[in-house]
């Protein structure tokens, strides 16, 4: 089989992927897309390190399960806070929406 | 490594991943950008595969393809793309670039042999492995039946529906149309 | 599991959960429906009611000398931290037996009173959840095993008192009292917070049993230097202990909030005067008395430092609002005064180690305070009454102005005393029974209840008198103010009651049963002039709403009689029954009728001065009240003025704390420091620029010039790390990572 760090590198790749898009990508959907990317990067980490250290066990593939829900109802709310924000400022733009500052 | 029919389907998926992650962050086009993210989850979902979670693979497609990444279309449609963006990044891209490309190479110094054969550390003598043991074939009965049993993982997995639940009704009243908005539950009382 | 709830062990629960289960279902479920929320509201408290008698009545029955060492209770693991596991529970001992006999039943009857009192408010459900949530708050303090839990109902209480008494918040003043009431008192909890944290730190352990009943640990805590002002734990403890006492419980002086918690719905008066609150600031000090006495043997005259603290304080506040109350006009106000007045009788009590009077009194007051409060409020409803009914036929005006805000001397129209006046007749049940309670507040001899708790705590005061100074000090005041509160109740009463009616308000006020019934009673005795009273139409409702207000006043003031004989010189059930909660048993004093003719005399000769001033020759319209002609205008206004304590409080306490928010934290911290700090440098070297190129145009010129924009320029660009821009915060938490993770690994390799 291919070795595990094949595996953890394809994570690693995908995280910092999802990193970038986090922080460069103006449109507050297309930052939610590179969360999803993240998270697919940890998913990936965790059934990896279950199959090759722990295949016994199932806790590698409960997290996962878990973490799908997570993504599911983070999804949901983010896209409905992005259309909320888009319907008050009708703009999608995250940068936009800066009233935290000063 | 030998060059085995895995280690070329592993080499298709983790290309496929990649390059369409890649995409997704790039791409002008929101609206391709989906269609690549569908694509980078299907890699996923391959990779699950590769490693014998079938099920997760299975779930991967329904949860991610079958219904995020539609959610997140549907989100795409409604609400207009301005086209003539001055650009779809940020000022700080160059920075986010370095700090991804040094992420990056951060975790590739831990993870992969790299380090370990330069001798500077051995963190990453666990992670050479190629053989594990078998997956037994009843694990997908038994995940099942853990994630139902009291003494393992039967709290999370009700707290995960509780979650879900709440993130529904959420979403639900976070776009309710505002003017229409009749005492939702919560702020009902008699005054 | 298999726990039999009724078993005394595990009823504590299901009685505080009750009442809190209520306000839960009110405020999900019921909020739209006031009958609804009514009847969830009475069944809360009325379950806890019949279960709190199931217990009582066990312990009673149980009659068990050693219930003092093996108490009722149950607890649950709450908090592992470390080595120590803190317990949360509940505990039942002859002292949160009796208070449990007091706290749901006064509960109780305030609830039936406010269905009908609050009778078309257009938040009755809101009203009920938060009562509910108070009564509630007040059982989780009485029946808690710990310091802690006693805080979170204590904390609990804080907050529905401030809602409660705010509750009528379109009313300003309503609003600035509940913030009064809410920050005086917190000014006080936050000390003993501090308090309970040190007990904690040196005690390892907040529950009562292993701190209160654990010989051991009070002579270590008595004997171990305190971190601060010298003296021992125990004594800072308790110190600040009692000033948490002090905030609750309204004493000097930190008494101000009282009076002005008036603003709220009367039921929310009663509860918070007798059933919960302040009886909860007296509670707690008395649950910690073997902490405060703790390394002092007060049988000989020697008291520790929270003792005496307590005795002055409650001395001081005995005789400080028995004064004020003598000046006020407004009905709520004088029984607000005459509340901290019995409060400190309370913690004076305590503070020369009288504990059995203390906590008999607490009792004895709550029920005859809460028919008091009750009382007044069906009178102020009746001039309510009066008043609009007055308006209809031309007399006066039905709407008054309110004062924009807290004024001190301000007296509601319907609350004025002054012009009230021939109520007797008008609302006969209320009369007499506030008549009962007036009585035993001034602790009329030999049958009220009242009288055998403050006869009490005068014996033991008088037993220490001829020893030390401090009993002798606490006597004195304690004398005079018992003399003070007859001649006031008797001037309230008689003012309300008596003679005839000085407005058309009082002429037209109307509210009770037995009206007709009274009068013709009356007529036929020939007692004074044929008494003749506007009939009105009632409707079914109308009479339903009064029997609502008026069977609690009756069965309170059966209590206000009877609570008291089971504690007199000769017959000391109380005693008996109480003491096995203290390690050291209280010592029963000997009796000697000398305090108790002092203490019958003070009561009648301030009753009989009463009835001389107001009764034999009743006040008429605009006539001048006899008390403000003998005090004299100046005295009178500073007690109308409150002493002009709270206006001390307001000009040098809050204007500077307010002065110092606006200009110092807001303006000067916030606006100027965090935000203009950076644009204050740039503007300070601009103005050094200017000088400079002023100084020397050509030498200089490029500098002054240069380092002015390059540190204006810093500023904007500095600036921009607060963008707003959630990206941006993302990148620095990134790039915080990074090198938090290169440094890691470096320091690994």
């Amino acid at each position: 089989m291919v070795p595990l760090w094949m595996y953890l590198m394809v994570a690693a790749g995908l995280f910092s992927i999802g990193l970038y898009g986090v922080l460069a990508r103006r449109n507050a959907i297309a930052i939610l897309m590179s969360i999803e990317l993240m998270l697919n990067a940890v998913n990936i980490n965790l059934v990896a390190f279950w199959r090759y250290q722990a295949p016994l066990a199932l806790n590698g593939q409960a997290f996962a399960a878990f973490v799908f829900v997570v993504a599911a109802a983070e999804a949901a709310v983010g896209l409905a806070l992005i259309i909320t924000i888009y319907r008050r400022r009708q703009s999608v733009i995250a940068e936009d929406v800066d009233l935290l500052k000063w | 490594m030998d060059i085995t029919v895995e280690s070329i389907v592993f080499l298709i998926f983790g290309v496929l991943t990649l390059g369409s992650a890649l995409l997704v962050v790039t791409t002008r086009n929101l609206f391709h950008g989906a269609l690549y993210l569908m694509a980078s989850l299907f890699g996923v979902a391959g990779l699950f595969v590769l490693l014998a979670a079938p099920f997760l693979a299975g779930v991967q497609v329904v949860v991610y393809i079958g219904a995020i990444a539609i959610l997140i279309i549907f989100a795409i449609m409604l609400t207009p793309q301005v086209t003539a963006m001055r650009s779809v990044r940020t000022a700080q891209w160059p920075v986010a670039v370095a700090v991804a490309v040094i992420f990056f190479a951060l975790l590739v110094s831990v993870v992969t042999p790299l380090m370990d054969e330069l001798g500077v550390d051995d963190f990453a003598a666990d992670f050479t492995q190629e053989n594990p043991p078998d997956v037994p074939a009843d694990s997908l009965v038994r995940l099942g039946e853990q994630l139902v049993d009291p003494q393992q993982f039967m709290l999370p997995f009700e707290v995960a529906s509780v979650l879900l639940m709440a993130a529904l009704i959420g979403a639900v009243l976070l776009v309710w149309p505002e003017g229409t908005r009749s005492t939702p539950p919560g702020e009902a009382g008699d005054d | 599991m298999d726990i039999n709830w009724f078993h005394a062990d595990y009823l504590p629960w299901l009685i505080l959960l009750f009442p809190l289960v209520s306000f839960l279902v009110i405020v999900l479920f019921t909020s739209k429906n006031t009958v609804l929320s009514q009847v969830v509201g009475l069944g809360g408290i009325g379950v806890s009611w019949a279960l709190s008698m199931v217990l009582f009545v066990k312990t009673v029955w149980a009659a068990d000398p050693a219930l003092g060492e093996r108490v009722y209770g149950s607890s649950l693991d709450w908090m592992s931290l470390g080595a120590y596991t803190f317990r949360m529970g509940v505990l039942v001992d002859p002292l949160t037996a009796y208070m449990l006999l007091m706290v749901p039943l006064a509960c109780l009857m305030i609830f039936i009173y406010s269905v009908g009192y609050m009778r078309g408010d257009a938040h009755n459900s809101r009203f009920f959840a938060y009562i509910s949530l108070f009564s509630g708050a007040m059982l989780v303090l009485v029946l808690a095993d710990n310091l802690l839990l006693l805080f979170i109902g204590w904390e609990l209480m804080g907050f529905c008192s401030y809602s409660l008494i705010g509750f009528w918040a379109h009313k300003k003043t309503a609003m600035e009292a509940g913030v009064k009431a809410f920050m005086t008192t917190r000014v006080a909890d936050m000390l003993m917070l501090v308090g309970i944290g040190y007990l904690f730190l040196e005690a390892r352990t907040l529950n009562f049993r292993d701190i209160l009943y654990n010989e051991e640990m009070l002579h270590h805590l008595a004997s171990t230097d305190a971190i601060l002002f010298g003296g021992s734990v125990a004594g800072l403890v308790g110190v600040l202990l009692v000033i948490g006492t002090i905030g609750k419980s309204a004493q000097f002086p930190l008494h101000t909030w009282l009076p002005d918690a008036m603003e709220g719905p009367t039921p929310v008066s009663a509860m918070i005067h007798a059933a919960a609150m302040v009886s909860a600031g007296v509670y707690m000090v008395v649950r910690m008395f073997p902490l405060l006495s703790a390394g002092a043997d007060f049988h000989h005259f020697d008291y520790s430092t929270p003792m005496v603290f307590m005795g002055l304080i409650g001395a001081i506040t005995a005789l400080g609002a028995a004064v004020l109350a003598l000046g006020q006009n407004d009905i709520k106000r004088i029984l607000a005064y005459s509340t901290i007045s019995q409060l400190g009788y309370m913690v004076a009590a305590l503070g020369i180690g009288a504990w059995v009077a203390a906590v008999f009194h607490l009792i004895n007051h709550a029920f005859f305070k809460a028919l008091l409060f009750m009382a007044s409020g069906s009178v102020i409803h009746a001039m309510e009454h009066g008043e609009h009914h007055a308006a209809e036929h031309g007399h006066g005006h039905a709407e008054h102005e309110e004062p924009d805000g807290l004024v001190m001397d301000y007296v509601a129209p319907p609350n004025d005393i002054q012009r009230m006046g021939g109520l007797l007749h008008r609302l006969p049940v209320t009369a007499i029974t506030m008549a009962i309670g007036g009585l035993s507040l001034a602790g009329f001899p030999l049958l009220t209840a009242g009288f055998w708790s403050k006869d009490e705590i005068i014996a033991e005061a008088w037993h220490g008198m001829t020893n030390d100074p401090f009993p002798l000090f606490v006597l004195l005041a304690l004398v005079v103010a018992a003399f003070l509160t007859a001649f006031y109740t008797a001037r309230m009463w008689l003012l309300t009651f008596w003679g005839q009616p000085r407005t058309p308000a009082a002429e037209y006020a109307s509210l009770g049963t037995f009206r007709k019934q009274w009068v013709v009673w009356w007529n036929k005795r020939g007692w004074n002039k044929d008494v003749k009273l506007m009939q009105e139409p009632t409707t079914a409702r109308d009479r339903l709403s009064f029997a609502q207000m008026e069977t609690p006043l009756i069965i309170l003031a059966f209590f206000a009689i009877f609570a008291g004989f089971i504690g007199t010189p000769v017959y000391h059930a109380l005693h008996d029954f109480l003491a096995p909660t203290l390690l050291e048993e209280p010592l029963k004093i000997d009796f000697n009728v000398l305090p108790m003719l002092l203490s019958m005399a003070l009561a009648l000769g301030g009753l009989a001065l009463g009835w001389w001033v107001y009764a034999v020759k009743p006040l008429r319209q605009d006539e001048v009240d006899p008390t403000e002609k003998a005090l004299g205008p100046g005295v009178w206004e500073m007690l109308q003025n409150r002493l002009y304590i709270d206006i001390l409080y307001r000009r040098y306490l809050l204007r500077p704390v307010e002065w110092f928010s606006v200009n110092i934290v807001i303006q000067a911290i916030d606006k100027e420091t965090i935000d203009g700090v950076l644009e204050t440098i740039a503007e300070a070297f601009t103005w050094l620029g200017e000088a400079f190129k002023r100084f020397n145009t050509v030498v200089i010129d490029g500098v002054g010039d240069g380092l002015p924009r390059a540190v204006g320029d810093f500023g904007a660009w500095f600036r921009q790390v607060q963008s707003g821009r959630i990206q941006q915060y993302l990148l620095y938490v990134t790039l915080a990572l990074l090198a938090l993770g290169t440094l890691f690994l470096v320091q690994v390799r």
